[in-house]
């Protein structure tokens, strides 16, 4: 079963990511550029993270169990904030750059901050999807299963939903992120601050697989209805979408118009 | 990066027993490029093998060093350790594995036409967990369990040849054996030696003493099965630990027992078990295969190891250790063995195999030193200990090479006469019993030397009441001794003492069992290690009675008559002894006695015995500076000057062994008292010449190699289904043997790229290579 769990679970933790990939990004090397450099970002606020957790874990150099996990607990709290701080660094940065690139090609439209905004988030989500899962996959490949000191059997399955709902809240947060800062409303910051503080806080109460991937799905749910609105989506355009009379939805929609 | 993956393979390759000799110059060492590789400094090792390391070296007695001068280097050690621990620490694994720390493999040994011991595929072999508790479980793992194949946890009473031969005629089955320790042990005795120990290398043979050959006249060692001496196709581990076992028995009540013998449900408790060996067939096939892998390769991937340690030895009366003795000089042997081994690597306690002899010799030893005109004998007299004895007389046929060659200070005409310890510490109503050759005594001089011997042990028996030395009937063998070794080299007047008159008392000869308890050696509940430390136990007192004849025999063979009766050899330093070996290394005494940088060496276990490969076991070193610091001086010398003799006048290094050792603890217990302790107790190499002549198919000499591997553990956890992972098994060979193919394919493509471009070409190509591979 080992097999079949290892393809199922990297199936269902990286199948959207990578059908995204496929449909929306290759098409134009501009696109696999700037995910790139998102998921560069991620990778840097990453070595930040451990660096800072390292240099704790070894100044209090005690290990005992409880203080562990604070430990543990402070690592994610710093790591959202830095993963955050990356993705507004990243969009100064490609504030610049976007600018850059119409000087030196004027003729051509230079690809829209809600595009970009798409990109990096997938960027970053691909990353982190990958380096909080590799592992557990690995692992998953056997001889021995999850199971021995009583954990649910299920851990690998819920580590690829957990995954995949990470990824994807990754690119909305891009979205939402990203058109706060477009438009001056710094709250939106907040609330994509808040929310991944939230996410990544559900995954420490972790025996409780089933509740806290409910949450985080709400989540996700919510945090992509409001990134379908603030890229432009409306009921309409959904409706034509789904009816296949606009089948261009998403590439079209997200050019500047 | 090649290079750098090489070393740290071969040093995982390999289980440190300590530091190697300084003296890689010593002839055999095959690749002097090793020496500084196997140093077990860990900082030096790497997170990857320190962490492979772990939970192994407790076996090889290491541990953290910390001498005051290398405080930064410990600090070090710990940051590579933490950030080993940070890599190993991944939490997914430790949900889905627990591992099993505390265990001992059976491993592959090979000699001259034969591989004995155990190996697992290369990947590990897992199996479902079956526990056999009584001889009837064994019918479920045999014939009736439907998810084959079943690692065993063995009952340490049915460890037996009976039980393991029906194991082995179902291998396909059985993916492995884990054995838990009996306790107590088992009654009936159990030793996985053969019934004729070292046979074929001993004084008999077809042409020579023909009658006595192969054990014709009896087995000495009844009870042996020779299960050690076998061969088997699956892993086999020792489970040391209790809890661990436990563990194990709670993970397989849990999952893999079903009501009324129906199939269990998955998930299943299972165990996997690594333990791949890199040599097979024989000595002279890895032999021929290191031989050609180091002449050839820049990192030469050694396949097998010739087992050799050193002998320690020492003299009543210095000499000259640059040259060899005069013609006309006499000098008299005293021997014992001091090593032994069972069915499992580095699990060797024994107790009445070895230690015994080897303490009653050290406590002779330093009772003749007392003898106040010691220094002014006729004779000189040598002790011995030699190492290796059990695989097939390692240590003594190499001193005999030696001494036929030249090589050694004592030269064989030199030798007088030569006594042997056997195994002592199990008398029956007192008795010690003089073992002779029948065959030299054909010869009238040499019967009247060996006459000459025996009353001479007679008569030192008379002054001690608890010991009668008994004769035997002159048409029995010697029972496997170094004295045969001796015996194939010259007519020497030699005698064997032994606690038996024809097959051992020893009921647990080599084997797992042979501990203090086989000899007696307990000691009352609830007192500290310290009051253990110099309990006088009964037995302590028996064989310090052994001692006292022995020193007082050789007192009187090296020509003393003065001072006969005052000789008397110790109970305490036995008591102390036999704690120190068979219950505690690290005691008060051992620490005292060590050199400050072997101190780590000493665990909170017994020491064990079995013969390492190229360096000094722990077992090796305390028994020479035992020897030393109970036969030698203290004398009054600076750190430096003790370490470096040759700048104070009055010393000389080729007289005497010079020391410096930590010394007891000082009045209020904070320092040490280091001291520089002056001796003769010397190591002299235990190879087997095989390797020096480079004769690996010898039938002269003992052929015995170690095989290398890589990683050695084991681990349990739950598996969800078989069939699908025999199935990803089976595809992971086949993109493994893809990717090999790729590889090849690779290269021939670059080789006619290379050399025949036009010949390349996209359609040709594959096939013509396919062809080739």
């Amino acid at each position: 079963m080992t097999a079949a769990v290892f393809f199922g679970c990297a199936f269902i933790a990286f199948g959207p990511a990578l059908a995204l990939y496929i449909f929306t990004i290759v098409t134009e090397p501009l696109r696999i550029i700037f995910l790139i450099i998102g998921a560069f970002f991620w990778l840097v606020s990453l070595l930040f993270s451990s660096l800072i957790w390292f240099t704790t874990a070894t100044l209090i150099g005690n290990k005992d169990e409880p203080r562990e996990k604070y430990l543990l607990i402070f690592g994610v709290l710093i790591s959202v904030l830095i993963q955050e701080m990356f993705r507004f660094a990243y969009y100064k940065l490609l504030k610049k750059a976007s600018e850059g690139l119409k000087t030196i090609n004027p003729y051509e439209k230079a690809p829209s901050m809600r595009l970009l905004a798409y990109v990096s988030g997938l960027g970053f989500g691909i990353m982190s999807g990958v380096f909080s899962f590799v592992n557990t996959l690995s692992d998953s490949l056997g001889p021995g299963t999850v199971g021995i000191h009583g954990d649910p059997p299920q851990f690998f399955l819920y580590s690829a939903f957990m995954t995949l709902v990470i990824t994807l809240l990754h690119v909305f947060w891009g979205i939402v992120f990203f058109d706060g800062c477009e438009k001056k409303k710094w709250y939106t910051l907040l609330v994509v601050l808040l929310s991944h503080l939230l996410v990544s806080a559900l995954t420490l109460i972790s025996p409780h697989y089933g509740l806290n991937l409910v949450l985080a799905y709400i989540i996700m749910v919510l945090m992509g209805v409001w990134a379908f609105f603030v890229s432009g989506g409306s009921c309409r355009s959904l409706k034509l979408c789904l009816l296949c009379q606009d089948k261009d939805f998403l590439l079209f929609n997200q050019r500047a118009r | 990066m090649v290079a750098s993956t090489s070393a740290s393979l071969r040093i995982d390759s390999r289980k440190f027993h300590g530091y190697e000799l300084p003296a890689p110059g010593a002839p055999g060492h095959r690749d002097g490029a090793r020496v500084g590789l196997e140093r077990p400094l860990p900082e030096k090792v790497g997170i990857e093998a320190s962490a492979q390391l772990r939970g192994k070296m407790a076996t090889a007695g290491g541990g953290c060093v910390a001498d005051p001068g290398s405080r930064s280097l410990l600090r070090l050690l710990s940051f590579c350790v933490l950030l080993a621990g940070l890599c190993e620490g991944n939490s997914v694994e430790r949900k889905i594995y627990i591992p099993l720390n505390k265990t001992a493999p059976c491993v592959r040994l090979l000699n001259a036409t034969h591989q004995i011991g155990c190996q697992s595929s290369i990947s590990g072999d897992t199996g479902v967990i079956h526990v056999v508790e009584k001889e009837e479980d064994l019918q479920w793992v045999l014939t009736d369990g439907p998810n084959p194949p079943y690692v065993v946890l063995l009952e340490g009473t049915l460890f037996t040849r009976d039980v393991m031969e029906k194991l082995k005629g179902r291998s396909g089955r059985i993916a492995g054996l884990a054995v838990s320790l009996a306790k107590p042990s088992p009654a009936s005795g159990f030793s996985p030696s053969v019934q004729c120990p070292n046979d074929g290398f001993g004084v008999y043979s077809n042409s020579y003493g023909s009658q006595f050959a192969h054990c014709r006249a009896f087995q000495w060692n009844k009870v042996g099965d020779g299960l050690a001496y076998e061969d088997f196709s699956f892993p086999i581990f020792l489970l040391e630990d209790e809890n661990e076992t436990n563990v194990i028995k709670q993970c397989y009540r849990d999952h893999n027992l079903s009501p009324n013998g129906s199939a269990p449900a998955f998930p299943l408790c299972a165990m996997q078990l690594f333990s791949h060996m890199h040599a097979v067939v024989s000595t002279v096939t890895c032999m021929r295969r290191s031989l050609i892998q180091s002449s050839f390769s820049i990192s030469p991937e050694i396949v097998c190891d010739p087992l050799s340690d050193y002998n320690v030895w020492s003299l009543l009366k210095p000499i000259n250790t640059s040259g060899t003795l005069e013609p006309d000089d006499r000098v008299v042997v005293a021997a014992t063995r001091l090593d032994s081994r069972s069915f499992f690597w580095n699990v060797a306690p024994g107790a009445e195999s070895a230690v015994a002899s080897f303490i009653t010799q050290l406590a002779a030893a330093e009772a003749l030193q007392k003898a106040p005109d010691a220094a002014t004998l006729p004779r000189n007299v040598m002790f011995v200990f030699f190492q290796g004895e059990t695989f097939d007389y390692i240590g003594s046929s190499r001193m005999v090479y030696d001494m036929e060659n030249g090589k050694f200070p004592v030269q064989l005409e030199n030798i007088d006469s030569f006594v042997e310890l056997g195994q002592v510490a199990l008398r029956n109503s007192l008795e010690l019993w003089m073992h002779t050759d029948p065959m030299s005594q054909k010869n009238e001089t040499v019967l009247n030397q060996v006459e000459v011997l025996l009353s001479t042990l007679e008569q030192s028996g008379a002054g001690v009441p608890t010991v009668v030395l008994r004769r035997l009937n002159q048409s029995q063998p010697l029972p496997p001794s170094s004295l045969q070794r001796f015996l194939r080299a010259r007519n020497v007047s030699g005698v064997v003492l032994a606690d038996h008159s024809d097959s051992f008392h020893n009921l647990y000869y080599q084997s797992i069992y042979d501990t203090a308890e086989n000899i007696n050696v307990t000691y009352p509940a609830g007192q500290s290690p310290e009051e253990d430390l110099n309990f006088v136990t009964d037995t302590a007192k028996a064989l310090a009675g052994v001692a006292t004849v022995l020193a007082r025999a050789l007192y009187r063979l090296a020509g003393g008559a003065s001072f006969n009766d005052t000789i008397q050899a110790d109970p305490h330093t036995v008591t102390r002894l036999l704690y120190g070996f068979l219950v505690r290394a690290n005691n008060s005494w051992f620490q005292s006695i060590l050199r400050p940088d072997l101190r780590s060496y000493l665990g909170d276990g017994p020491l064990q015995h079995y013969i390492a490969v190229s360096s000094p076991t722990n077992a090796t070193y305390v028994v020479q500076y035992a020897l030393a610091n109970l036969t030698g001086k203290v004398i009054d010398l600076t750190r430096e000057q003790c370490q470096d003799p040759s700048q104070v006048p009055t010393e000389n290094k080729d007289l005497y062994e010079y020391t410096w050792v930590q010394g007891p603890l000082n009045a209020n217990e904070t320092d040490r008292l280091p001291r520089c302790v002056r001796s003769t107790a010397r190591l002299a190499r235990a190879l087997s010449p095989a390797f020096e002549l480079k004769q690996w198919g010898s039938t002269e000499y003992s052929t015995w190699t170690e095989s290398r591997w890589k990683d050695i553990r084991a681990r349990i956890f739950l598996i969800a289904s078989k069939e699908l992972e025999a199935e990803f098994g089976s595809m992971a060979e086949l993109l493994d043997v893809a990717g090999k193919g790729l590889n090849q394919l690779s290269v021939e493509a670059n080789l006619q790229e290379w050399r025949l471009k036009p010949a390349f070409s996209p359609h040709c190509w594959p096939r013509a290579c396919l062809q080739r591979a």
